[in-house]
């Protein structure tokens, strides 16, 4: 058994300490050590995004970075999207605009919207196409989705200081 | 009741599960964490057949962390014998199997020895140190080849049955049936035009993003409790108990969240194979397989060679048609091609028919349904064959589709008669659709139409509905939602009850809590279990019109219930007043209902494509896409488009990319989701719907399944759109690059 390395790194805002074995993946431990099993695993191959979370403002595949390597970075998961029981703009729509079906992709698409509507606020229908082609959707055929992420995207435009809420 | 207007039906409220979804609280079956659990790995075969010399498990046992291992002769010795497990009648030798190989391994993946061990990684190792010594026998991947005479035998046991008799012949045909209807030979002869083509269609996945995953516990009580992602806790339940020898009340079953399914999840894989890890260690053991376990381990869809034959007058009239299919079962026989020939003419009226299907075992993985299993593969066939016939012919293609379309009465070669369809309402909304008459111009473009068709299943399911005091009910049901079904089911109760679909609180529980109910699938769970919830609150209405008339002192007869309130002459109460007094009335109200429903309602797709191919790369783009399908009555028609979208690309997908690329040794060389090509946000366009309602005579408020027709006609329509595009017919599928390029390099 190889011996456990000590990790610390702030998740969704708050500083977590683990400890996890060099050969276990960010994904592994985000899920089985810190019962954070918001973020899916569908291929652990980098090729389906459903374990896609934020890493230092950067999205990854969680299953492609090692726990040791989120040593002192900030990661965001899907739990850290809504703000206490208030919802970000993006989880509203993507119920309101019945963008999920089974659900199992929705955390990595709702963490590579937010990337995407963190850098360019209104993005094109092409735009979000490309950016959001990394996640698999199987049931959708992705029409809500991206309808989900236009409707975010004008909802955070209208709202007062909505940029800041992201 | 259909014409009337409703409530709740047709609006489209948030669903009760989302919220869970959308914040990474939902549980799914891979989400289970307990104390003590340990994690399994399976060991898989490397050949696509060979015999099992010998299984040494010695090593892997000696590792560190390593707590049990198991193979197929960890199985109780059981028999064999046929079962129903609600996929028809199998030899229950042929389930278990495929569950973990005994004698000989049948395909690249099939399941050998599993380990249990303290971790993931730790069993992953274990597992291959596992030494299996086989003798590697010469493999047959596809239909033609496993039907010649003299082919390698997967089963040596394996005798066909023809035309419903059992004879003595060994081959790898499991089973050839035929369906007749009228004169075949004098419909061709009265026909102008006889067009015969052959198609060939390649191994497809169902793709679901999670792999499947099952967590035992064999407790000191000796009950088994299982929790897992199916897409049926009661076949789980059923199977497993049959598999371990126990009775099913023994096992109980417990529904996680289910991250897809599209009938790859009915079959059972790892449930049994964990319990059988848990009674050797006393622990809870837990199964995840990987995305190349879930290629090369669990059910594709099958692949397929279909000639189909069909004869026409000069106006356009079928006067015959004629099929041979020919499913690959995969490993084990049942290759859905029975729905292969119930669906390849259903679109159509033709006086004579003969209907030829051959369940054929290749040396792949064993298949599993894929929504409307047999019915893609069949219409690729004939409606690219209906599309040739009418540019012979100088025809409109929905013109002649129309003049032949299926209606109430049609007698269908295999004995079904048609009740309501919407298979003219469909084809007309196809024609009247602005895409279908919007100009489309460029170069290497085209556009193509096409019909499908899946008669959907009713089954057994089970619901009980209780009253809250607070106005509000608690519906439990069994059937996993996989898509918005809790919403669906929900708000017929709603409807029935008058109260809003929010105040309607399903609850999706295990198999100790709710009564049999069967699969999510066959697109059966808003008719079936949605028809169930309707009774179950018919059922709460008549014991709250008792409590109502106890109020008013009065007959419960003098009580009418309308517009949410429960009145008599002189006497009003609403559904939430009366819910807050059944505690004076005489208790709390139980509303239940068990259904087995037959008016099941087939459900007609029709697709409108535009696309455009890059003659120099033969690469297909999807410019347009239109989804028209008979809903009967949609219940949420977001959900109800969302099918639509979802069934229309998965067939976009098969029609353009997917397809497992097996090497001469049966090895899938594409077996990850990088290789294995499905559709991406940035390959498609929006996926335009219309929903047509024609409401199923044969449930409460019209439903018709709407899980499965759109996956039907995508392949053919993107067929017929690439032909008016460059002039070459597509008879292979997937029409990938490199396919539409030897086509194209023919023509030229
Ligand atoms: S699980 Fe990480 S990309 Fe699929
Ligand atoms: S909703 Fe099921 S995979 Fe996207």
């Amino acid at each position: 058994m190889q011996k456990k390395m000590h990790v610390t790194a702030t998740i969704n805002g708050e500083v977590q300490e683990f400890l996890c074995e060099p050969r276990q993946s960010l994904l592994e431990c985000l899920r089985d050590i810190l019962h954070l099993t918001g973020t899916k695993e569908g291929c652990n191959d980098g090729n389906c995004g459903s374990c896609t979370v934020l890493m230092d403002g950067r999205l990854v595949t969680s299953c492609l970075v090692l726990g040791p390597e989120a040593s002192g970075a900030e990661i965001v998961t899907v739990e850290g999207l809504a703000r206490g029981r208030e919802l970000h703009p993006l989880q509203k729509a993507f119920l309101e605009q019945a963008a999920l079906q089974c659900g199992v992709c929705t955390p990595g698409f709702l963490v590579a919207a937010k990337a995407l509507l963190d850098r360019e606020p209104q993005p094109s229908e092409q735009r979000i196409r490309w950016w959001l082609a990394n996640n698999l959707c199987r049931c959708t055929g992705y029409d809500k989705i991206v309808r989900a992420v236009q409707q975010a995207a004008a909802e955070l435009a209208a709202t007062q200081g909505g940029m800041n809420r992201l | 009741m259909s014409t009337q207007s409703y409530q709740v039906i047709g609006t489209r409220p948030i669903r009760h599960d989302g919220v869970d979804k959308v914040t990474g609280r939902a549980l799914y079956g891979a989400d289970i964490q307990m104390a003590g659990l340990l994690h399994g790995a399976i060991l898989r075969s490397p050949h696509a057949h060979a015999r099992i010399r010998s299984i040494n498990t010695s090593k892997a046992e000696a590792l560190a962390g390593v707590k049990a291992v198991v193979t197929a002769a960890d199985f109780p010795p059981t028999g064999d014998r046929i079962v129903d497990l609600g996929e028809g009648e199998t030899p229950l030798s042929y389930i278990r199997g495929n569950i973990l190989a005994s004698g000989k391994v049948l395909y690249r993946g099939h399941a050998v020895a599993a380990v249990a061990a303290t971790s993931p990684h730790i069993a992953a190792e274990a597992a291959s140190l596992i030494e299996v010594e086989y003798e590697p026998l010469p493999c047959v991947l596809t239909a033609p080849e496993a039907m010649r005479p003299g082919a390698p035998l997967l089963h040596e046991d394996l005798k066909t049955k023809e035309f419903g008799q059992q004879t003595d012949r060994v081959s790898n045909i499991a089973e050839h049936f035929r369906h007749s209807l009228g004169d075949l030979e004098k419909g061709f002869a009265e026909a102008d035009i006889v067009l015969e083509r052959e198609f060939h269609t390649a191994t497809v996945h169902q793709g679901y993003i999670e792999p499947h995953n099952a967590t035992a516990l064999w407790n000191n009580d000796g009950r088994l409790l299982i929790w897992c992602s199916t897409q049926g806790a009661f076949v789980v339940r059923d199977t497993t108990a049959c598999i371990l020898d126990l009775p099913v009340s023994q096992v109980k079953v417990t529904p996680m969240e289910i991250g897809g399914g599209f009938g790859g999840k009915i079959p059972v894989y790892l449930e049994p194979v964990a319990a059988l890890l848990s009674k050797k260690t006393g622990r809870p053991v837990k199964i995840v397989m990987s995305r190349k376990e879930v290629f090369e381990g669990t059910g594709p869809t099958p692949g397929s060679f279909i000639r189909i034959k069909i004869g026409a007058k000069r106006d356009g009239r079928f006067t015959a048609a004629q099929a041979d299919l020919a499913y690959e079962a995969g490993a084990y026989p049942g290759a859905m091609v029975g729905a292969g020939a119930m669906t390849v003419f259903a679109a159509y009226d033709i006086p004579n028919v003969t209907i030829d299907g051959y369940d054929v075992v290749v040396n792949k993985p064993s298949t599993a349904a894929y929504r409307a299993p047999g019915a893609t593969n069949a219409a690729f066939a004939t409606e690219t064959v209906v599309d040739e016939i009418a540019e012979h012919l100088g025809l409109d293609p929905l013109d002649l589709r129309l003049k032949n379309a299926a209606k109430e009465g049609t007698r269908r070669a295999d004995g079904l008669k048609y009740r309501r369809i919407g298979c003219v309402e469909v084809l007309e909304a196809m024609k009247a659709h602005p895409h279908y008459r919007a100009p489309l111009e460029g170069a290497n473009r085209g556009r193509g139409v096409a019909i499908g068709y899946w008669f959907n299943a009713g089954l057994p399911s089970s619901c009980t509905i209780s009253v809250n005091a607070d106005g509000s009910v608690t519906l439990v049901e069994g059937s996993t939602d996989i898509g918005g079904t809790r919403t669906s089911v929900a708000m017929q109760a709603a409807e029935v009850l008058g109260i809003p679909a929010g105040s309607v609180h399903p609850v999706v529980v295990d198999t100790d809590s709710v009564g049999f109910t069967a699969v999510t699938g066959g697109s059966r769970t808003t008719f079936a279990t949605g028809w169930a919830a309707y009774e179950a609150a018919q059922d709460v209405l008549r014991q709250m019109k008792e409590r109502a008339a106890k109020l008013w002192g009065l007959e419960p007869s003098a009580v009418r219930f309308e517009g949410g309130h429960f009145r008599a002459s002189g006497h009003e109460i609403s559904f939430a007043e009366l819910a807050a007094r059944l505690a004076e009335t005489g208790g709390p109200v139980v509303g239940r209902a068990t259904v087995n429903p037959r008016g099941v309602g087939g459900s007609f797709a029709g697709c409108i494509v535009d696309v455009e191919v890059d003659p120099e790369t033969g690469k297909t783009s999807i410019l347009r896409f239109t989804s028209i399908q008979d809903a009967g009555r949609a219940i949420h028609p977001s959900y109800v488009e969302g099918q639509m979208q979802g069934g229309s690309v998965q067939g976009i997908g098969w029609a353009l990319n997917e397809e497992y690329f097996m090497g001469p040794d049966g090895e899938m060389r594409n077996s990850s989701l990088l290789d294995y090509r499905m559709p991406t946000a940035l390959d498609l366009p929006m996926i335009d719907t219309q929903i047509v309602e024609v409401p199923n005579p044969g449930h409460p408020f019209g439903v018709r399944g709407v899980g499965e027709a759109n996956i039907v006609p995508p392949p053919a329509a993107i067929a017929n759109a690439i032909y008016r595009a460059v002039g070459v017919r597509m008879r292979r599928l997937p029409m990938s690059p490199p396919n539409l390029m030897q086509e194209l390099w023919k023509k030229s």
